[in-house]
């Protein structure tokens, strides 16, 4: 526990350190590599809907069951896919993103990633 | 009850309609008044202490989006044009997988109050700030014109209140509550009453969900086949709004762009993110939202589809309000005065919330950015900035007021004009923050050139396009869909400018940032990367 009065502002210094250090590289890319193939997955799936409601209307109106045709059943789809995204975000982001980010905050804390920082001074704060 | 329509054009009994809608404007004052206690600082004020849990935020996030365009003009949306209408609940939900995704948790690492906070994080700072401000105020702007407009409407059709001085005295009165909400409430109360607001929200439009499935024998194809019967069968088809010309079928996928596009540029929903303690209680509010939002929008499904089998598309045209009559008529159908007071108190505190949400962030921003980190260049005690954010809350709610009294006037549906200050928030704002936050080698004029141009194309592009002027006069009522009759001065054909000024940003915020020999700012860049993802030097609650 450090007095507020004791605390340093982080420099730039470290935040480079931070940012070039072998943990943070993993954290990107554990965030990275399940963002961005997820949100272009549903972004292309979302306007494959839009255009084939807009430009496929013939195929959209394919009756299914009863009065439920093919268009209202794939909008329903998105609403299952957007819940089923949000779910699994959630999952990873706890499971594989939180406690690398957690160990780092505290670390940056404590300045372990300013350069020269030996432990004793680390351990000051 | 075709006769009642006829008669007064008033639909219930306004008497109840307005003891239901006071006994929720007496609790939520009470909550304003007892939230006000601990509002002290800035932070208090703007992002109530950052206390705010997850599950309340969720909530609340839920409240400030589920809009009178959400609950009115999409049920509407449906009533009439079938299945086009569903569109706009699909694009607004997908949309906050974006939000979930890519900007909630890394916004509320790094900003403080404002989507100006993480814009001008690595940037000059007077420039950026300037330019996100005036795209706040701008969107805030058309967002409030849209949600007095259905104050209007609303009014017309549920108090039974007539001639344009007694409108207008009403829209006054939904002003001066909200600026009160956000005067006295700050952020705390204003979330309380969303929390309020949305809460109501999804226990009434789960009574009518119920009510209208168990005509049905609980079978959602009949649903389907009832809304066929009364408004033929083409309502179950694609293509009832757009389908009729090249042009519009342009437009559905612009829209479609801009809804999806928009939700994460809102400024009003990304000030929500700062009102919790840490980034996991952002991303679990917006899980809690997007299930909440998600479900709202099933049920409107069933609404919209129940009013066009129960009601019919001919009354609802026919009322007063409009397509956004849609969801009250039914309510009215299914379980007369009562039900639809409920619907209607429910409808007003919906108005009340998300004025009260956008007229406190467009106050945040003007107050925070350009007064505090613009004019005073962060020399002001911060009781200061406090009190010209109470001025500014009070000046939005006089400009709300006036709008809303001129757009008394106007019968677009809301979901419809909220779907503008989406595309405009998707082209203003979005490129922006997604270049902020994932590409090292922005620069301020990059940022410059992406919400300037943004705002402004968008902006033009909606004043020279059907919306304003020159849309074909409909033969039924012999008016034309656009504001200004009489004229046209249109050259732009669609009525969303989506599709070109959202690419248009993002190639802007890329050329502006190649063109220019500054170069990005490497320390900056790796603070901001740092604290987006670990959370390190995120602000933290306040302990009272």
């Amino acid at each position: 526990m450090t007095a507020p009065n004791d605390r340093r502002t982080l420099t730039s210094e470290e935040y480079r350190q931070a940012q070039d250090s072998a943990e943070f590289t993993e954290l990107r890319k554990r965030f990275r590599s399940f963002v961005v193939p997820t949100t272009v997955a549903f972004l292309v799936w979302y306007f494959l809907y839009v255009l084939l409601s807009t430009y496929a209307p013939s195929f959209m109106e394919t009756k299914v069951l009863g009065n439920i045709n093919l268009g209202v059943l794939l909008g329903l789809g998105q609403f299952v896919t957007t819940f089923l995204i949000t779910q699994l975000y959630v999952r990873h982001a706890s499971r594989s993103m939180d406690p690398i980010a957690e160990d780092m905050r505290e670390r940056l804390e404590q300045h372990e990633f300013a350069a020269g920082t030996t432990s004793e001074e680390a351990r000051r704060g | 009850m075709a006769d009642v329509l006829a008669a007064e054009e008033t639909v219930g009994n306004p008497g109840i309609n307005i003891a239901i809608f006071g006994v929720f404007v007496l609790i939520t004052l009470y909550i304003t008044f007892r939230a006000s206690r601990t509002n002290r600082s800035a932070t208090d004020y703007y992002a109530a202490g950052r206390t705010i849990s997850a599950t309340q935020n969720g909530l609340a996030i839920s409240g400030d989006y589920l809009s009178a365009a959400s609950f009115l003009g999409i049920a509407g949306a449906i009533a009439v044009f079938g299945y086009d209408g569903f569109l706009y609940s699909i694009g607004f939900l997908v949309a906050w997988l974006v939000a979930l995704l890519l900007v909630a948790e890394l916004m509320r690492n790094t900003a403080r109050f404002t989507m100006a906070d993480v814009l001008a994080f690595r940037m000059r700072q007077r420039p950026v700030r300037t330019a996100a401000a005036i795209s706040t105020l701008v969107v805030s702007l058309f967002y409030l014109l849209a949600q007095m407009s259905g104050a209007g409407g609303l009014v017309t059709l549920l108090l039974g209140v007539k001639g344009e001085a007694a409108q207008a005295l009403v829209v006054i009165l939904v002003g001066a509550l909200m600026i009160f909400y956000v005067l006295v409430g700050g952020m705390r109360g204003t979330t309380y009453v969303q929390v309020i607001k949305a809460t109501l929200l999804l226990a009434g439009a789960l009574v009518i969900t119920v009510w209208v499935l168990a005509k049905y024998g609980f079978n959602p194809s009949s649903v389907l086949g009832g809304a066929a019967d009364t408004a033929g069968a083409k309502v179950l088809d694609p293509g009832n709004q757009y389908g009729i010309s090249n042009a519009s079928k342009l437009d559905f996928v612009s829209l479609a762009l801009a809804l999806v596009l928009g939700t994460a540029g809102l400024p009003h929903v990304l000030m929500r993110f700062y009102t919790v303690p840490t980034a996991k209680d952002a991303r679990r509010s917006v899980q809690w939202a997007i299930w909440l939002i998600g479900i709202f929008y099933l049920m409107s499904l069933v609404i919209g589809y129940g009013a066009g089998a129960l009601v019919g598309p001919e009354r609802i045209l026919g009322a007063p309000g409009a397509v956004n009559a849609a969801a009250p008529l039914l309510a009215f159908e299914l379980g007369g005065t009562v039900l639809l007071g409920i619907i209607a108190g429910v409808a007003f505190a919906t108005i009340l919330a998300v004025v009260a949400g956008l007229t406190i962030t467009a106050s945040a921003s003007f107050a925070h950015d350009v007064y505090a980190n613009v004019i005073k260049k962060g020399e002001v005690p911060p009781n200061g900035e406090i009190k010209v954010a109470r001025i500014t809350a009070i000046v939005i709610g006089a400009i709300a007021i006036g709008l809303g009294i001129l757009a008394l006037q106007a019968g677009l549906n809301i979901a419809f004009l909220v779907a503008l200050a989406f595309a405009i928030a998707a082209s203003a704002n979005l490129p922006t923050i997604l270049y902020s936050l994932f590409w090292k080698r922005f620069t301020t004029q990059g940022a410059l050139w992406s919400i300037y141009g943004g705002l402004i194309s968008s902006v033009v592009l909606i004043i020279f396009s059907p919306v304003v002027s020159g849309a074909a006069v409909n033969p039924a009522t012999g008016k034309s869909t656009s504001m200004i009759q009489d004229v046209d001065f249109h050259w732009f054909p669609l009525n969303n400018p989506g599709l070109v000024s959202i690419p248009l940003a993002f190639v802007l915020g890329w050329l502006g940032t190649v063109l220019t020999k500054e170069k990005a700012d490497g320390d900056k860049w790796a603070e901001l990367e740092v604290r987006s993802l670990t959370g390190i030097g995120a602000e933290k609650a306040v302990q009272h």
